[in-house]
């Protein structure tokens, strides 16, 4: 069993509404010095086996074909330690 | 005079008009109130009306929860005010603790708006004194994070003391035990997903009807002022 | 660090380097234009010149193939004495009495909406809904037009769910109510969907606000969301031919929306209004900055002075040619007096709105901008705004045409079903079609309920909102149209689609009043376009004559194609009714058994485009159905007037399927069955299927019967009675009998079907 993570993020000339409402929200609560903010998403995907070069090379297919929308965002594959 | 009852509108907030109608509608002065005002104006009451407060872009009411006229609504409510968190009001309440559990995203993973049977399972707060215990109405829904969850203990316990407000007959949204409404333990906060504040005029109220069965909650927190005698002469 | 190191293409550097080559066909702008632009300056464009007029001449902005067409729409108005605003500006404007008037507006998001559903989507949703913003009105309602390819085509699962879900998530979170629109499959929309948003808002007559800068030495106030590089592809040409640093290799060409901001921009600006704050204020749309600064200032005194480097950025590396043709969403520019800044700025600090003076007004005629000092800009704004080239495309009546209308669906070349086991068939068949099918999947998503006036909405034949509590004052609205009928004739499916709105309007008992229009075709280079649009365009001048219905505004979307290959010609029409009082609005329900249901209008042998030769057939040819237009303004007076004089249960226009879709419709909403007995002479199957035009169902208390037809024979409108509101089944007699059971699981099961 492995995890691979798969991070999903708009690509950075993408506006992000989610990330700037939270980014204006902080000052109010305080916290300040902050630049900006971005979200994203994050997929933990569970393998039967090993992250093998060929299992990630799939993670990597899911990603493009499905768990992102690289129209307007970005991913990254990274095995869990 | 009239008992006044506040509608607090945050940054993204839809519904304040319509609850606001509601509330003149059952006869009560309504009272805007804006989040950054931590004042309440002597309300009587104080209905957080439905919407997308700040976007609901982090989790919904997440933000809003935050603002100056919470501060004011947690402290009015644990003194006994009666507050009614209507959808994304039900939402600030639940990000507020003053309820618990959380709502989160439907089953179907669609936004929903649809005309719902619900059961009103409690009679005895302060939202819900016109109804019969059992009543079934119409109200619509419309969200898309509507699914009240919360821990078995939890539920249980909501059951137990009478704190389920309302229930849904075909649960829209995967709600656990159907859940649409709940109640602290006073009964004077009560969270709401679907939305009376639709459901109080003929003319735009749910098609084919019953089309008024959401306008007892705004009455009958009117007659609960009134018997409590919370109104200053 | 861009800003450290950017040269800017001065004028001063223009003026000394006129051999600098260009890259403006990248920039989709012409030789010809191109000498233009240098005959207008006297020297070549700076880039941020260039970057101005190619957004301006664009098509898209300045509509320079349709505009001699778009003429007539002016030239040849019906008089009448409720229009305010006429087309020209960001949107019309209607006097509907009490002191109220309405503006509204219908645009198309179609291209955007296929390369990223969602966004496009919602964003064609912001867009629309500024407009009407900018007129000074509160927005109080959307309506969503929209065509897809094949409900079972493997992209239009892709398109569909991402474009209603992001009507949804947009206009749901802006608190405006989505009351009306249509979904409509066709091959001829593959590759090629049809987002069409129309928005409506209400304002007082006084109020209206209008596109100026005036005053000099009032400020030009840039407020609302940061500019970022949103849908600036095109600019980059500018920014590599000028400058090479290193920088964001790659600027989205998808607008992404945020309703949030657009909320909050709502509230801010009905303030700002409320206390008289902004001599003009302007939205910005397609071609941003360019467009806002150049139409503000070429309507108003004349001249403006902008300090580019002052917008507000998302992205610091924008350079002021990106900055200029940005299409970042949620920004709007106004114009304040000195006096007047101040309580403008607090209004937009309570909001959370950023909001910077970025300019003067002038008396220079004169558009001047800065970057940093440096003068980049100086031109006379109105050879940007109003002197775009204008063709006269060439345009031909396509060679296949008389072929197409020759191959009519007569008995002899479509089969058609004979008997009653057939019919029953055909119409399960037909109430399950992706087009006449239940479309609550997609409608559920949207909240029709918001800000407490929806009166009616969807499965009515128009959405209608209440204006006034006090006297019950209303407005009612909706959208139609057929681009099977267009592609047989333009002229008349044009029309057509105009009477069909008109008529469902008056169905609910509003009075049609004025029109909008969404004109999508393919290319205008391609002379057959050209002619269907210059037909289409003919056609709803002459049918608004004859209606009494002045278009208003609109929006014109060519390049609707897929290679060679171009969609049906589909102007889709939008008709705003007034009520004088919302309580007597007629539903289209059968709710009361016993009730008689008659039938007005005549009813003939056509099929041309139709729906059934469209399911069963997969055929278009022959003729779309005919259309009176002096008879269609009498039915609309008479379903005014039954409303109007209590006569009325329920009105249904008859359209898509003919008498036995509109008979299924008002039963299953009423819950209640119906009895029918076909009156004519007819073949049954042309009077339950034939889409004739001028024609509605309607129920009528026994009561009436008597003084309603006794008005349309006094109109000369024909009516017949047809049946009963009885039961639970809808019967015809001699033929069939379907319970509504059956017929309610045929028409829903379709779409959770297909996308559920």
């Amino acid at each position: 069993m492995a995890r691979v993570v798969v991070d999903v993020m708009l690509k950075p000339e993408i506006l992000d509404p989610q990330g700037q409402a939270v980014n204006r929200a902080l000052p109010r609560l305080g916290f300040d010095g902050v630049v900006d903010v971005r979200q994203g998403k994050r997929f933990e995907v569970e393998l039967e086996g090993p992250a093998d070069e060929a299992a990630l090379a799939r993670v990597r297919e899911m990603a493009e074909r499905l768990l992102a929308n690289t129209v307007i965002e970005e991913y990254r594959v990274r095995v869990e330690a | 005079m009239p008992a006044r009852i506040g509608v607090v509108t945050f940054p993204g907030t839809q519904d304040d008009a319509d609850a606001l109608r509601a509330v003149r509608v059952a006869g009560a002065e309504p009272v805007s109130l804006w989040h950054r005002d931590a004042d309440l104006h002597g309300v009587d009451a104080i209905v957080l009306p439905g919407g997308f407060s700040y976007g609901d872009y982090l989790r919904c009411g997440a933000i809003a929860r935050f603002s100056p006229v919470m501060e004011s609504v947690i402290a009015a409510a644990h003194e006994g005010m009666p507050v009614l968190g209507i959808c994304n009001g039900f939402q600030v309440l639940c990000e507020s603790h003053l309820l618990p559990g959380a709502l989160i995203r439907n089953d179907g993973m669609l936004f929903v708006n649809r005309d719902v049977r619900l059961t009103v399972e409690a009679a005895d707060t302060a939202w819900t004194g016109g109804y019969k215990a059992g009543q079934e109405i119409v109200i619509p829904i419309k969200n898309g994070e509507g699914k009240f969850t919360a821990d078995e203990r939890t539920l249980d316990e909501l059951e137990a003391t009478g704190r389920v407000v309302a229930r849904y007959l075909d649960n829209p949204n995967g709600s656990a035990r159907a859940i649409a409404g709940v109640a602290n333990a006073a009964g004077n906060v009560v969270g709401l997903m679907p939305h009376p504040e639709h459901a109080i005029d003929e003319l735009t109220g749910p098609y084919p009807g019953p089309a008024t069965d959401g306008l007892p909650f705004f009455t009958s927190v009117l007659q609960r002022l009134i018997d409590s005698e919370l109104v200053n002469a | 660090m861009s800003e450290h190191t950017y040269q800017a293409d001065t004028v001063e550097r223009a003026e000394a380097s006129p051999e600098t080559e260009q890259p403006y066909e990248a920039l989709g702008v012409k030789d010809d234009e191109y000498a233009r632009i240098r005959e207008i300056l006297g020297r070549r464009p700076t880039s941020s010149e260039l970057a101005m007029y190619s957004v301006m001449w664009s098509e898209h902005c300045s509509y320079k193939s349709s505009k001699v067409h778009l003429r007539q729409f002016g030239e040849r108005a019906p008089e009448v004495d409720f229009l305010l605003v006429g087309p020209g500006e960001n949107a019309g404007v209607v006097d509907v009495g009490e002191d109220l008037a309405v503006t509204f507006k219908i645009e198309s998001h179609n291209h955007p909406s296929y390369v990223e559903p969602y966004q496009g989507a919602a964003t064609g949703v912001g867009g629309i809904v500024r407009d009407i913003l900018t007129m000074g009105a509160r927005p109080i309602a959307v309506l969503d037009p929209l065509r897809f390819g094949p409900a079972d085509a493997a992209d239009t699962h892709r398109v569909l769910p991402g474009v209603v879900r992001g009507i949804g998530g947009y206009g749901n979170s802006l608190g405006l109510p989505n009351i009306g629109g249509e979904v409509v499959f066709d091959a001829c929309y593959s590759g090629n969907p049809l987002v069409n948003a129309l928005s409506v808002g209400v304002l007082k007559k006084s109020e209206i606000k209008l596109a100026k800068a005036d005053g000099p030495g009032n400020h030009v106030v840039l407020f609302g969301a940061r500019t970022g590089g949103d849908g600036i592809g095109g600019a980059s040409v500018l920014a590599s031919a000028t400058f090479d640093a290193d920088k964001p290799s790659k600027r989205p060409s998808v607008q992404v929306g945020d309703p949030f901001m657009e909320k909050v921009l709502i509230e801010c600006c009905l303030e700002i209004y409320a206390e008289d704050l902004v001599t003009g204020i302007q939205d910005l749309g397609a071609a941003g900055l360019s467009c806002a600064t150049t139409e503000l200032a070429a309507a108003g005194t004349g001249g403006m002075d902008v300090k580019l480097d002052l917008a507000p950025l998302r992205d610091a590396t924008l350079v002021p040619e990106e900055i200029l043709m940005s299409e970042s969403q949620e920004r709007m520019m106004a114009v304040v007096t000195p006096e007047n800044l101040p309580r403008f700025f607090e209004i937009c600090e309570k909001w959370d709105v950023i909001s910077t003076v970025i300019g003067t007004v002038t008396d220079t005629g004169r558009l001047r901008m800065t970057w940093h000092g440096e003068t980049i800009v100086d031109v006379d704004p109105r050879t940007l705004a109003h002197q775009g080239p204008v063709y006269e495309r060439p345009y031909h009546r396509p060679d296949w045409q008389d072929a197409l209308q020759a191959d009519a669906p007569d008995a002899a070349r479509l089969a058609r079903p004979a008997g009653g086991e057939q019919l029953r068939a055909t119409v399960l068949r037909m109430v399950a079609s992706p087009n006449l099918a239940d479309k609550t999947w997609v409608l559920e998503q949207y909240d029709h309920r918001v800000r407490g006036n929806t009166v009616l909405a969807h499965g009515e034949d128009s959405g209608m909102i209440r204006l006034s509590e006090e006297s019950g004052l209303g407005i009612a609205l909706s959208t139609d149209g057929n681009g099977r009928y267009t592609k047989l004739d333009p002229y008349t499916g044009a029309q057509l689609a105009l009477a069909e709105a008109y008529r469902n309007v008056a169905a609910t008992g509003a009075t049609p009043l004025a029109v909008t229009d969404c004109l999508n075709f393919g290319s205008p280079e391609d002379p057959e376009v050209m002619w269907q649009f210059a037909e289409a365009c003919r056609g709803l001048t002459d049918a608004c004559q004859i209606l009494g219905t002045p278009v208003t505004g609109g929006n014109v979307s060519f390049y609707n194609q897929t290679g060679s290959e171009a969609i049906h010609p589909t102007p889709v029409v939008g008709v705003l009714g007034v009520i004088d009082d919302v309580a007597r609005r007629t539903r289209s329900a059968f709710e009361t058994e016993g009730e008689v249901l008659l039938l007005v209008g005549e009813t003939l042998d056509e099929f041309g485009g139709s729906e059934w030769a469209h399911v069963v057939h997969e055929h278009l040819g022959g003729l779309p159905p005919k259309l009176d237009l002096e008879r269609e303004r009498q039915l609309g007076e008479i379903l005014v007037a039954g409303s109007r004089d209590g006569m009325l249960s329920a009105a249904h226009d008859l359209s898509d399927g003919g008498l036995i879709q509109a008979l299924a419709e008002s039963c299953m909403r009423g819950g209640k069955g119906a009895r029918v007995v076909l009156p004519g002479e007819l073949d049954p199957f042309v009077e339950l299927f034939s889409e004739s035009a001028g024609r509605a169902v309607v129920a009528v208390p026994r009561s009436e019967e008597k003084r309603f037809t006794d008005m349309c024979v006094f109109r000369n409108v024909p009516v017949a009675r047809i049946g009963v509101v009885d039961g639970d089944t809808l019967e015809v007699q001699g033929q069939f009998e379907i319970p509504l059971a059956e017929l309610r699981e045929a028409w829903t099961g379709t779409f959770p079907k297909l996308f559920g």
